[in-house]
């Protein structure tokens, strides 16, 4: 009776018992719900027919192929997309970074003129929306500078990512100026600082950097699919994105070759975000997009 | 000096067209041919008016209100819900967090496929309703066209604002808690008094980035209901933006829908500063 009475007011954290069983249950309704489209995408993009009864979505052996990522490749070339993607994404995961390391150097540590309103304009780049740009800068990318089906004209407007240049100066605030300092004091080289020593102590900053930058351009849609036209250039999300809306009804099982080449898309970025999800830390971005 | 060539990209692929987009707006503005001289007359505000004398375009205005009236709301709260139970959770926190943040990694273009399955006429989810499922199917049907996509984006994004949140929860004060928890305070009224006040700064931050993610609707619309249907019951402004600005070869219209549509952002974040803001009596 007693012990039964203990561990019925046993508080677990400050929760009874209950409301910490409620907690879970929440959470992983929660995470059902975010989840199951994913793991409908994997079996859908595997059945020969597809089935959306409530019974198609649990994996039936005799219902299972894997021609729909052959169906897919034949119509979009995915390597060549995936291939596409990742020239976008590398593009502009170098210049984020440089532009951040620099530009986050200069502002945490460097006395200058035009400092302050540097860092207006960092913030400024953040709060304008891309959409009102996006005319303006068709028109000057595609017309003017003839910059349309290539891989600079895509990369060029994601160059300038300000929640790299906030959080690179969100590290580099916190590394005492004395270290820096001390270093210039023996004669080296702004660069030189930034390469030796600064570098190496944002080394985490780098790595939540990347990742976060990399979802950027992997996933965007818009400014590649207005600035591509050529299929052979178009990344992989443009390339799917255009049979969704064009081609779609000419395949034997639309659904199937669709969700393959959703898998296709969604897998890399699906993949490195759960092998690096430790260095997705909240304190950072939090720190990235309040500035 | 190092900042030199930033500031550079940020006048050519920022500033400039900043400048250019309002230029735009308040010309007769076309393509032509390039290096060819062509007169493009100041017209005043004659761009405006034509945006806001197209019901069209008024009609796609008032499905981004649609919009966040549904997903602003269901965003904030479940996503302090949910970052909340996370918070202090022991077992299975690195898969909880993973489950949650995953829509977020993934580009719309993949998951679209799924939706698009998922609320089909004979889709899974219809499956399942029965009798209860709504017909025309949701993503035809022009009453939920448009809520389907809010739920959509409110799904695909919420994995970055549980973040948010979660790093706001770390900032209010466990001692808070303890003193409320000493003088009787249960669980719910803990939540309302000590949590909800004291991430007020990220619910700010919050509703701001949802108020520009809904304004800046354009790949769902285009995608999931294949351009805005039916009869424009789920356009959204940026794709007229597009259709006209780039489909119709009227980059000056397009920059005029661009310039209210910031407009448009910038007071409902000023209005709802306000409001987040002036709770504290």
């Amino acid at each position: 009776m007693s012990t039964v009475a203990r561990s019925r007011t046993r508080k677990v954290d400050g929760l009874s018992r209950g409301q910490n069983i409620l907690r879970y249950v929440v959470l992983f309704a929660g995470a059902l719900v975010f989840l199951f489209p994913f793991y409908y995408m994997v079996i859908g993009s595997l059945q020969t027919e597809p089935d959306s009864t409530v019974a198609g979505a649990f994996p039936n052996p005799a219902n299972i192929t894997g021609e729909n990522y052959a169906a897919i490749n034949s119509r979009i070339d995915l390597l060549q997309g995936l291939a596409n993607s990742g020239i976008f994404a590398g593009g502009v995961i170098l210049c984020t970074v440089v532009f951040g390391v620099l530009v986050g150097y200069a502002l945490a540590q460097l006395q200058w003129r035009g400092r302050g309103i540097t860092f207006a304009l960092v913030l400024l780049v953040q709060v304008v929306p891309f959409q009102l740009l996006m005319i303006p800068l068709y028109v000057m990318i595609a017309r003017d500078y003839g910059l349309a089906d290539n891989y600079l004209g895509m990369i060029l407007p994601f160059a300038i990512n300000s929640t790299a240049v906030l959080i690179f100066r969100q590290y580099f605030l916190q590394v005492p100026r004395a270290l820096f300092d001390a270093a210039r004091i023996d004669g080296a080289g702004e660069l030189k600082i930034l390469w030796s020593i600064a570098l190496p102590l944002v080394r985490p900053a780098l790595l939540t950097v990347v990742l976060l930058t990399f979802i950027g351009p992997w996933n965007e849609f818009l400014w590649p699919f207005l600035i591509t036209k050529e299929a052979s250039l178009q990344p992989l999300a443009v390339s799917l994105a255009n049979y969704l809306t064009n081609v779609a009804a000419t395949a034997a099982n639309p659904f199937g070759a669709i969700l393959a080449g959703a898998c296709v898309l969604a897998a890399p970025a699906v993949v490195l975000f759960i092998l690096f999800q430790r260095h997705f830390v909240s304190s950072d971005i939090g720190s990235g997009v309040k500035g | 000096m190092l900042s030199a060539p930033y500031l550079v990209f940020v006048l050519l692929v920022f500033a400039y067209p900043l400048v250019f987009a309002f230029y735009m707006s308040f010309h007769d503005y076309f393509f032509a041919a390039p290096g060819a001289v062509v007169d493009r007359p100041f017209v005043g505000l004659a761009n405006f008016q034509e945006v806001l004398s197209d019901p069209a375009i008024i009609r796609s205005f008032g499905n981004v209100g649609i919009f966040l009236l549904i997903n602003v709301p269901l965003t904030v709260v479940l996503s302090l819900v949910l970052a909340t139970a996370l918070n202090k959770v022991v077992h299975a926190r690195t898969f909880l967090r993973v489950a949650f943040y995953v829509p977020y990694v993934t580009a719309s273009v993949a998951v679209v496929g799924v939706w698009i399955f998922l609320f089909s006429g004979n889709g899974l989810v219809n499956q399942i309703l029965g009798p209860l499922a709504p017909d025309p199917a949701w993503l035809i049907n022009e009453q939920w066209a448009m809520p389907t996509i809010a739920i959509f984006v409110t799904w695909k994004g919420m994995g970055f604002f549980i973040l948010l949140y979660l790093a706001a929860l770390q900032n209010v004060s466990e001692e808070l808690y303890e003193a409320a928890a000493t003088d009787g305070a249960g669980k719910i009224r803990m939540f309302f008094s000590i949590t909800v006040p004291g991430v007020r700064p990220a619910t700010v931050l919050v509703l701001l980035l949802a108020t520009v993610t809904g304004a800046n609707l354009f790949t769902e619309p285009y995608l999931l209901t294949g351009g805005g249907g039916p009869n424009g019951a789920s356009s959204s402004p940026v794709l007229l933006m597009y259709q006209r600005g780039i489909e119709q070869g009227a980059p000056d219209i397009a920059a005029a829908i661009g310039v209210i549509l910031v407009i448009g952002v910038l007071i409902l974040a000023f209005i709802q500063r306000k409001l987040a803001g002036g709770d504290e009596s």
